[in-house]
């Protein structure tokens, strides 16, 4: 073990890490706020309301997250019209472009954790609900959606851990997060055994806090009380 | 979908990538027992072990177990070959290495998952085998694993479908399995949504595919079980 | 999957197979995406200038060889591992990388240039290359060149690739690219590449290409340094070199 080259290249490392949070932070929120609109939508009684998020959610679950990322970083390019367009500025940057397709990505296993927990929401409460006066949207936005949000918070954690794993694949877009760092460290280096286990170490950090962040959450908002 | 000539490509990089995940799968299950026994071990090394197991490997990208197996693994087997005179060259090929690295990422999930399942088995089962005169061995083989085994099916299976998109990570490491071949004909080809879309496709195809083998599996499992409640 | 068996037939031809040790039997580590000199056809099979020059050194040491595709970033780690005896894969003889393996004498001389969009005031003086978006292959001497030269001071992007950074230089998300200047004069010769031109004069103009093997294997080095001077003397080099390009490369 060579551990100069470690302690050498750490501040690469560590902008690395800083990349990866910010990454992974932006598009767990996203795709937080893409999954309720998909989840409410996917849960309704009208088929025409439904067959678009389970068609959407259908896809994003069913291909890897990798083949996601080329296909809207390097297959969208393809077509000028794409190019033309007024999205290019955006559609033009790896940054962006990783942080759409994660966020694309985990709001479709967001959306089947939110949907599960809508429909655990007891029949009675939405009952009593209704029996108090309430309407439909009125019962979902107080009653129903508080509730499962609860529910599904200990879920939400998991799949914010899974992108924070998912997110090393942004280096194959050029993104210089933590693993893309590594990989260019190693370029000059040859020691891929210790900057990868450095790295290793620093995702572990990073999956601890944001554990350690969750579990603050889920005490403030009292989930283990329901 | 015009595939310009390398549908055959994709084909084969299609059959490389399913016994990508079979070999993974088999490795995976292998250590998710261990990994399970472990953690339901009377013996407090073998607890700590399996849980720093699952701990490590469920923290750290499956691109990086990737990458740091496939570069690693042969580094240090040479340099233990080294050490005991042996000027050998030990191979860790991609595939191998692939191998590895997916069936410990398996492994590390399906831990928690046998695990759970382990524990539904009711221990007057157990003892009733003892009182039987079955050895432990046996009693594991023939009334522990049949029951728990119906409860893991569907969580090992959502495992397999995580699995199965994973083997894309392995392009990165040079395999050339179904992302590979499709990256290869979109440098020739210069259209890269073509291929990429169309790998998309296949890599849906196997996940319903996948899909309806568990189902069926489920269904096996289930034999003699009521699944309704009143 | 990945092993293209290229010369066991020519060798039992020869009639070598029967008498060939352990020690005539190569692995040659290539990448297999980085046309004209190593890339994989719509078989599946490896070609490319680098596969030529290989062959014909196997053929000049009456050795089996087998071509093996590895990639990039990993193909020195590869090669230190053993998982293959020789890199041609036109590596660049660098200090950085002589740290890590050994080379033999250069097999071509390679030229860093730069190319961007025919349409563009681009201009490779140091000045100019402030606030560029420039990219160039991870682990490759463009790719250092870049991050020495202007890392700071303008966007530099690494790809996994050479293709992939053509993709993005295509869909112009590139100021410019910076490469070697006979795989860009490949691209800019099909479709893809209409639109662009060389810019300036070589950034670097002596870039040694040569074979790497690992240090201990000195033996391995000294073979293919002989071989690579037959094959130079006997005019294999000057037919594979003009089935690639109309100059010699050399």
């Amino acid at each position: 073990m060579n551990f100069e080259v470690i302690v050498e290249n750490l501040p690469k490392l560590l902008d690395g890490a800083l990349l990866t949070v910010e990454l992974v932070v932006f598009s767990s929120l996203a795709g937080l706020a893409l999954a309720f609109p998909l989840a409410l939508a996917r849960c309704s009684p009208r088929l025409w309301l439904r067959a678009g998020p389970w068609a959407y959610i259908f896809f994003f679950r069913g291909t890897p997250l990798l083949v996601q990322l080329f296909l809207v970083y390097y297959g969208l390019s393809q077509f000028e019209a794409v190019r033309a367009s007024v999205f290019w500025p955006i559609l033009r940057d790896a940054w962006w472009c990783a942080l759409i397709t994660m966020a694309l990505h985990t709001a479709a296993y967001i959306a089947e954790i939110l949907r599960g927990a809508i429909q655990a929401v007891p029949r009675g409460e939405i009952e009593a609900a209704h029996s108090l006066g309430m309407g439909v949207w009125q019962a979902q936005r107080r009653i129903v959606l508080p509730r499962a949000v609860r529910i599904a918070l200990p879920a939400y954690s998991n799949e914010v851990i899974l992108m924070l794993k998912g997110s090393a694949l942004a280096s194959t877009i050029t993104l210089l997060e933590l693993t893309g760092a590594a990989r260019t460290v190693i370029a000059r280096t040859y020691m891929p055994i210790e900057i990868f286990l450095a790295a290793g170490v620093l995702y572990l950090l990073i999956s601890f806090a944001l554990v350690q962040v969750f579990r603050l959450l889920e005490r403030r908002l009292g989930v283990f009380a329901c | 979908m015009n595939l310009h000539g390398f549908g055959d490509q994709l084909l084969a990089g299609t059959l490389l990538t399913l016994q990508l995940a079979f070999a993974s799968l088999g490795v995976g299950l292998a250590l998710g027992m261990a990994g399970a026994l472990a953690k339901t071990s009377r013996n407090a090394a073998a607890r700590w072990a399996g849980s720093t197991y699952t701990t490590v490997v469920r923290g750290v990208p499956e691109l990086l177990v990737v990458l740091l197996v496939y570069f690693g693994a042969s580094q240090v087997l040479t340099m233990l070959a080294e050490l005991v005179g042996l000027d050998a060259s030990i191979e860790v090929d991609a595939f191998t290495a692939g191998t590895v690295a997916l069936g410990l990422t398996f492994g590390a999930y399906a831990t928690e998952v046998l695990r759970g399942a382990l524990q539904t088995v009711p221990h007057g089962h157990v003892e009733a085998a003892q009182a039987l005169g079955m050895g432990s061995g046996r009693i594991f083989i023939r009334i522990v694993m049949p029951q728990a085994w119906r409860v893991a099916l569907p969580g090992l299976g959502n495992l397999f479908l995580v699995l199965l998109k994973d083997t894309a990570l392995i392009s990165v490491i040079g395999l050339e399995e179904l992302m590979r071949k499709s990256a290869i004909a979109v440098s020739h080809t210069k259209e890269p949504f073509t291929f990429y879309m169309a790998a998309a496709l296949i890599y849906l195809g196997l996940t319903v595919a996948a899909m309806t083998g568990l189902a069926l599996l489920e269904k096996r499992a289930a034999r003699g079980f009521a699944r309704r409640a009143a | 999957m990945r092993l293209i068996k290229i010369l066991p037939a020519l060798a039992l031809a020869l009639g070598l197979a029967s008498g060939a040790s352990a020690a005539d039997k190569l692995k040659i580590g290539t990448e297999g995406a980085y046309p004209p000199f190593n890339m994989i056809d719509e078989k599946g099979k490896v070609g490319g200038f680098d596969v030529d020059i290989a062959m014909a050194l196997c053929a000049e040491m009456k050795a089996t060889c087998e071509i093996v595709t590895q990639d990039w970033d990993g193909i020195i780690p590869a090669l230190v591992q053993k998982k293959f005896d020789a890199i041609v894969a036109s590596m660049s003889i660098t200090e950085e990388r002589k740290k890590a393996v050994a080379f033999t004498d250069h097999y071509y001389t390679n030229k860093l240039q730069f190319i961007a969009p025919k349409a563009s005031s681009f201009s490779p003086a140091l000045d100019a290359l402030k606030g560029k978006t420039l990219g160039a292959q991870r682990a490759t001497i463009s790719g250092t060149w870049l991050e020495d030269k202007v890392g700071k001071a303008a966007t530099v992007k690494l790809y996994d690739t050479q293709e992939n950074a053509y993709l993005d230089l295509a869909a112009g998300r590139l100021d410019a690219v910076l490469a070697d200047k006979f795989v860009n004069y490949e691209w800019l010769k099909g479709d893809a590449g209409k639109t662009f031109e060389f810019k300036g004069e070589p950034v670097f103009d002596d870039d040694k290409i040569g074979i790497a093997v690992r240090k201990k294997d000195d033996k391995l080095r000294q073979r293919l340094n002989e071989a690579l001077a037959a094959i130079r003397a006997n005019g294999t080099y000057e037919k594979i070199n003009a089935k690639y390009f109309p100059f010699s490369i050399y």
